[in-house]
């Protein structure tokens, strides 16, 4: 039972931020129709500005993360400007190339300018844990969980509740007529890509302080961001939500009463079935298929 | 005139410098340099650098220079034989050495016995790498059997009861957790949960939840460097206070101590060379040169610990070229039989070991075991 309830814990602040990766990238999906091959680059690049700036620049800690997001949203600018407006109305195929290469490009600058030894992120928080009678979290660990939400509810707030968000989702459903009725869908398209860029870049910048960072840590965050986007439905940003809290459900109990051995496996098991049997994914809405 | 000059020089050069690598002995270095365990990988370059500056600085071997090839397996089987390959075909080196981590070496090894050449293995601890037969694998690190040999004697000292492991999904993780569970057993200790993580893996909360709620009194972990610091770290997190004993020799103490902190402290590790304690290693001299040298070039002391192996392998290696009498596979390959010197943790001498007639070489160097108390490296008194 203890280990039961350590193991709901751990997924609450795992899901926090498999969430964080999923909604970015099904933004940029639902919105744009590009499979972003810079997500996982983009979680390693928020991860190296948040050292940059606590490790190198000597920054305070909470002063840092929103320094890297910032800097993740403009790196998400600078490559919808610059790599993928050129392509606009292109097929999906030539932009998910693009987008290849521009990831392994991001992953080789950052080892060529870090190096290929880890880099550890000191944080400000107590080294002993959070006791809850037989559960223990760390503080660190927590503040991550508290930050994730928050992000997620700002990012909800921004799509659902502003005029920016409401023209993105015209733009989702249709943009051509979004056009017609004065949404300029070029800028949409930046600030999408940014977005969603910054999102990933935020989940770096605060798991970058709890594990380790080196360059090649947004492969497996890139592919789990995938499997959480084809978990909730293409597209669909509170099903990526949810389906990254599902993912770290399944991989913690997998682990935990299963085997260890397929921890990563576990989540690609879910996906299988998913596509087998709801091929939309879990929370898809009828009008959006299509 | 300016033309024709610049032609005859540019030829001239060329010649020079094709001269120049011929006349050099060329050993190949198949290491990982990025991915999961680059900065071991990184560290056995320096040292084995270290070493042939060394031995060019008096002459290099067989009155030529040695020159190192070095190649990046990027931490992955398939690049480790693709490297072997190139370094073998391409770049004509007639000796070896690598490739760090278990999984590389034995991806390699089918190589060796296709073009009958040597590799020195410098790191890796899976038994299969001296059993399975293959007669062009001479190692100077401990395999995991050997280690727990070492350790079987502070078991009972140490008061263990009940073991779990936590060990590494490859030939190296679950190579230890099963020689070390046959000793154990052996000396009637319990052998209770075996938990495995991927080698990329950064979240081990799952696995520690698990090792958390047994009944064991101490946690074997087999890993690198790298997965160790976020290990001890999420232990603390998680409020694990259980003994915890690494194997593998590749730790380097004072990179943990750096990243982890006092989530380090009280942990033991088994590892193949004291730094810490120069005069207590079988050649203080030569360990003194080394740190010496190894901070003259401004490298991270934490290193030391994985670097000596490079330094000790390429030492070996130019022992048996000079043996050989020329740089050719199959005469250094039979040299290193007669290889006889004392490296940074002991005498470096290779004894038969797997199935006759297809003999790998073993050499047998001492292995320790260390605690962190308090930030540093100490002794346990047992």
């Amino acid at each position: 039972m203890d280990q039961l309830i350590q193991h709901l814990v751990n997924t609450a602040i795992l899901g926090g931020t498999y969430a964080l990766l999923g909604i970015g990238l099904t933004l940029i999906f639902g919105i744009m129709n590009v499979v972003n091959f810079t997500h996982g680059a983009l979680y390693t690049v928020g991860a190296y500005l948040m050292y940059l700036a606590v490790a190198a620049l000597g920054l305070n800690f909470f002063l840092a993360l929103p320094v890297a997001i910032l800097g993740g949203l403009l790196f998400g600018a600078a490559i919808e400007i610059l790599l993928l407006r050129p392509f606009r109305g292109q097929d999906i195929d030539t932009t998910m190339l693009v987008m290849i290469g521009a990831g392994i490009a991001l992953q080789s600058g950052t080892l060529w300018i870090f190096g290929g030894v880890a880099k550890a992120i000191p944080s400000p928080f107590p080294e002993a844990p959070l006791q809850i009678g037989p559960v223990s979290v760390s503080w660190l660990r927590l503040f991550v969980l508290g930050a994730a939400l928050a992000l997620i509810g700002l990012a909800y707030a921004l799509i659902n509740r502003t005029k920016l968000g409401l023209a993105m989702r015209a733009a989702f459903q249709d943009a051509d007529t979004a056009a017609l009725m004065g949404v300029n869908v070029r800028r949409i398209y930046t600030a999408t890509f940014a977005m969603g860029s910054a999102l990933a870049a935020a989940a770096g910048a605060l798991l970058g302080p709890v594990y380790v960072v080196y360059p090649q840590m947004g492969g497996l965050a890139e592919l789990k961001a995938f499997a959480i986007v084809i978990l909730g439905g293409l597209g669909n940003v509170t099903g990526a939500a949810i389906g990254g809290f599902i993912l770290a459900l399944a991989e913690e109990l997998g682990a935990g009463y299963v085997s260890s051995g397929y921890r990563d496996a576990m989540g690609f098991l879910i996906i299988i079935a998913v596509l087998l049997y709801k091929p939309t994914g879990l929370f898809a809405k009828a009008e959006r298929i299509g | 005139m300016t033309g024709r000059f610049t032609l005859t020089t540019a030829i001239l050069l060329a010649l020079a410098a094709t001269g120049a690598r011929a006349d050099a002995i060329r050993i190949g270095v198949n290491e990982p340099l990025t991915g999961p365990f680059a900065a071991s990988g990184t560290y056995v370059v320096n040292g084995a650098r270290i070493a042939a500056d060394e031995i060019n600085a008096r002459g290099g071997v067989l009155g030529k220079k040695i020159e190192l090839v070095v190649e990046d397996n990027k931490s992955n089987p398939t690049e480790a034989a693709a490297v072997a390959e190139k370094l073998i075909t391409s770049d004509k080196t007639p000796v070896l050495m690598g490739a760090w981590g278990s999984s590389l070496t034995l991806a390699v090894m089918p190589k060796l016995a296709d073009y009958e050449v040597p590799m020195l293995v410098e790191t890796s601890s899976s038994g299969k790498i001296t059993t399975s037969g293959n007669p062009f694998v001479f190692r100077i690190s401990p395999p995991s059997a050997l280690e727990a040999e070492t350790f079987a004697p502070m078991v009972a000292k140490l008061g263990m009861k009940k073991v779990d492991f936590l060990v590494l999904n490859n030939d190296f993780g679950r190579g230890a957790a099963t020689d070390f569970g046959k000793m154990l057993k052996d000396k009637g200790v319990q052998v209770g949960l075996v938990e495995i993580m991927d080698q990329g893996a950064q979240d081990m909360s799952a696995q520690l939840a698990k090792l958390k709620a047994s009944d064991s009194d101490t946690i074997m972990v087999t890993s690198a460097v790298d997965q160790l610091v976020l290990l001890f770290k999420q232990m603390a997190a998680l409020g694990l206070k259980k003994r915890v004993i690494t194997t593998g020799g590749s730790q380097n103490p004072d990179q943990i101590i750096a990243q982890a902190g006092s989530a380090a402290d009280g942990t033991m590790h088994l590892t193949t060379f004291l730094p810490w304690i120069p005069e207590k290693t079988p050649d203080p001299k030569a360990t003194e040169t080394f740190i010496a040298e190894w901070k003259r070039r401004g490298y991270e002391f934490a290193g030391v610990t994985e670097s000596f192996r490079g330094y000790d392998g390429i030492r070996a290696i130019a022992h048996a070229i000079e043996r050989a009498g020329k740089p050719e596979p199959a005469a250094i390959a039979k040299a290193f039989w007669s290889v006889d010197f004392t490296g940074l943790n002991g005498p470096i001498r290779f004894a038969k070991s797997g199935p006759a007639g297809r003999e790998s070489g073993q050499s047998k160097p001492d292995v320790y075991l260390i605690e962190i108390k308090d930030g540093r490296v100490v002794l346990p008194t047992l």
